[in-house]
């Protein structure tokens, strides 16, 4: 693993009107790594990822990319640094085809003109290659079903040869059969040396998959914590809160008295 | 039909069939080629299935045509004259632009209700400088269309830029547009055109020699012919999946049938009149850029999820001023179109149901007014109804207000149809 994160957020906030959505988020994600941001419903999951792929530009705090500082103000700045983001809303148009969504808003182009064929067979290709089960790449979206629909997003992401991608909550509409599909996915994106995110809240899933999980609690990290070696109870507790408690507490006062104040 | 069963199994959630089924899945016929079975069978079975499942696209308003001919020939056999269907040919074309320009805004699932207007003060912009200002025609209908996407550029700035409803915008530009109109045209009110000039030979000029109309025939035929030849040979080369030639050649036979027939007609009257020209070099490059350019495809984008189009990085903002300034630019040039014919620009141009007709046609020939459906194509034949049952009601010596109620029944049922396509397709998953 490389010693300088991909993506780095140092004190990332933001606001919408009254509400203070994200609060200093710090979040690390190396090369071929896999990490697992979860929270409970309303944390702040959701925005961090926007944050990162441009939809909501941050208020405060820094980005860094491969070291330095960049400003991702539009999802376009994201794609250009190298991030792909499948959305939990998927984000298709319904009434185009798999082709003409796999590559909107990169189409390829001969002399100005769409070359659909050539779209067509990679098309084909990936979906091959990502065992992808559709039946046929010139139907609409919308005579796909939910499961069918989802893997045409994750694998539009791929399209770019992404340095990060991000997944908002991949396996939450799939069945059993296309759960391990996409589990199977992540795992030949860091094989593949990709950087991965995955918001999910499924626990299974995480620890199946995940190097590193980061909990996010009302817009804060609560917490670090690697995969291998932390409990399934632990990663609960923090995402509940339930670690605010009398106990911790005193632990926590005991440990910063030892000045050992760890994540 | 195998797509359709691969389709049905999986999207019942029935145990995923096993990998070769699933293999097969992706290579399935694509389903935009509409053949299946070569021949006709094929046809009628595909034919059928779109039935079923709501996919009707441009069969109704075909069926409305043939319709519409069978009734007005059988009370009057001028309807279907040579001198007839030319003056309805050259008639539509002002409509028809403006109406092309409404597919571009209904394409993005929304509604620009000032191109009546627009088309009106375009031709008033004309008139003053050819006329008032002696400029010279070509200039005139330059800077007449530059106003017109200037205008609609306008009004996209307003919708895209500050967000206020794009509806009530047009509707803005609706009233502001007619009163500059009248402004310009000043005390007189009516300026008359050089009947011999550019914008009067839009409506009036024919191409008298017989072999041009046929030439132009066998040009388009060859060009479809050979494009979608090269096309499906290009598509076999890269292992996806083509048509069959003997759907290439039906296609192209049934194009030729209709392109000489017309020719044919043209010729027994007073040959292939210009405006008819002018509207399908229109037609064919609206239909390009719509659906063979980016451009095009962040039109659809828009009008399948603004949301989606952006995550994409589709300059949501720049597409949708450029919409309203191409629906702009077209209603300048229907306007001219519309001013040739009269040979004048009056108070009255860019009024009465112009703007309604536009819509109606768009609508009729079976764009969706729900966004993201649609095609240039579709406006050419909602226009032809709507002009058809205007000369026909004519030759019936039949009063205006007849005339609305019947072009509002028309309109009203091809809406109804879209909407219940709709349904009949959202229950097909196929909307």
């Amino acid at each position: 693993m490389s010693a300088t994160p991909v993506l780095a957020l140092r004190g990332v906030s933001k606001r919408f009107g009254a509400v203070q959505a994200l609060t200093d988020v710090e979040l690390e994600v190396h090369a071929g790594e896999v990490v697992a941001l979860v929270g409970d419903n309303g944390a702040g999951k959701s925005t961090l990822v926007k944050t990162i792929a441009g939809v909501h530009p941050i208020d405060e705090g820094v980005i860094e990319w491969d070291g330095r500082s960049v400003q991702i103000n539009r999802p376009h700045d994201a794609q250009a640094l190298g991030i792909a983001t499948v959305y939990q809303d998927l984000a298709l148009c319904d009434n185009i085809d798999v082709v003409g969504n796999l590559f909107l808003g990169r189409e390829v182009r001969k002399w100005g003109v769409l070359n659909e064929v050539e779209m067509e067979r990679r098309s084909q290709e990936l979906l091959r290659t990502l065992s992808i089960r559709i039946p046929s790449v010139r139907i609409p979206i919308a005579s796909l079903s939910g499961g069918q629909r989802q893997t045409v997003a994750i694998a539009r992401s791929m399209l770019g040869e992404p340095k990060l991608v991000i997944l908002d909550e991949p396996t939450a509409a799939l069945g059993v059969e296309q759960t391990a599909q996409v589990l199977d996915l992540v795992e030949r994106l860091r094989e593949r040396g990709h950087a991965v995110i995955l918001i999910s809240h499924n626990m299974a899933d995480v620890k199946a998959v995940a190097d590193k999980v980061a909990v996010l609690r009302l817009g804060r990290n609560n917490g670090v914590f690697e995969v291998k070696t932390t409990s399934q109870e632990e990663i609960i507790s923090a995402i509940t809160g339930a670690t605010e408690n009398a106990v911790t507490r005193r632990a926590a006062r005991t440990t910063s008295t030892n000045g050992e104040v760890s994540k | 039909m195998s797509f359709d069963k691969t389709s049905a199994t999986s999207q019942g959630g029935v145990a995923v069939d096993t990998q070769e089924a699933a293999a097969a899945a992706v290579t399935a016929v694509d389903p935009r080629l509409l053949v299946r079975e070569q021949g006709l069978k094929g046809y009628v079975g595909e034919f059928k299935r779109k039935m079923k499942t709501g996919e009707l696209g441009s069969i109704p308003v075909v069926i409305g045509l043939i319709v519409i001919c069978v009734v007005f020939q059988s009370l009057n056999s001028n309807f279907l004259s040579a001198q007839n269907l030319s003056d309805i040919t050259v008639t539509m074309v002002g409509t028809g632009m403006i109406s092309v320009g409404i597919v571009f805004v209904l394409l993005l699932g929304e509604i620009d209700l000032s191109v009546g207007s627009v088309s009106g003060a375009a031709s008033a912009i004309a008139a003053v400088l050819a006329v008032n200002q002696g400029w010279p025609e070509w200039l005139a209908v330059l800077a007449a269309v530059a106003a017109g996407a200037a205008i609609g550029a306008a009004h996209g700035f307003f919708f895209a830029v500050l967000g206020a409803p794009a509806f009530a915008v047009t509707l803005a530009g609706l009233l502001f547009w007619l009163g500059f109109m009248l402004k310009i045209l000043g005390e007189n009110g009516t300026i008359n055109l050089d009947s011999e000039g550019l914008i009067g030979k839009l409506t009036t000029y024919f191409f008298t020699d017989v072999a041009a109309a046929y030439v132009l025939a066998t040009v388009v035929v060859a060009v479809f012919f050979l494009s979608s030849f090269l096309g499906n040979r290009r598509r076999e080369a890269a292992g996806v999946p083509s048509r069959p030639l003997s759907d290439t050649l039906l296609r192209t036979v049934l194009l030729a049938v209709v392109a000489f027939a017309s020719a044919y007609m043209y010729n027994q009257y007073k040959g292939l009149p210009l405006a008819t020209v002018i509207f399908l070099a229109f037609l064919i490059a609206t239909d390009f850029l719509l659906r063979r350019t980016a451009y095009g495809r962040k039109i659809f984008a828009l009008g399948g999820s603004v949301e989606a189009s952006r995550r994409a990085g589709i300059n949501v903002t720049a597409v949708r001023v450029s919409v309203f300034a191409i629906s702009g630019g077209l209603a300048a040039v229907g306007g001219l179109f519309l001013a040739s014919k009269i040979a004048s620009a009056n108070q009255s141009a860019g009024t009465g149901d112009l703007l309604m007709n536009a819509i109606a046609a768009a609508v009729i020939g079976g764009t969706s007014l729900f966004g993201g459906r649609g095609r240039t194509w579709n406006a050419l034949l909602g226009v032809l109804v709507i002009v058809s049952i205007q000369y026909g009601l004519q030759l019936e010596s039949i009063a205006e207000p007849v005339k609305y109620m019947i072009t509002a029944a028309v309109l009203l049922t091809t809406v109804v149809i879209d909407s219940v396509t709709r349904k009949t397709q959202k229950t097909a998953g196929r909307a």
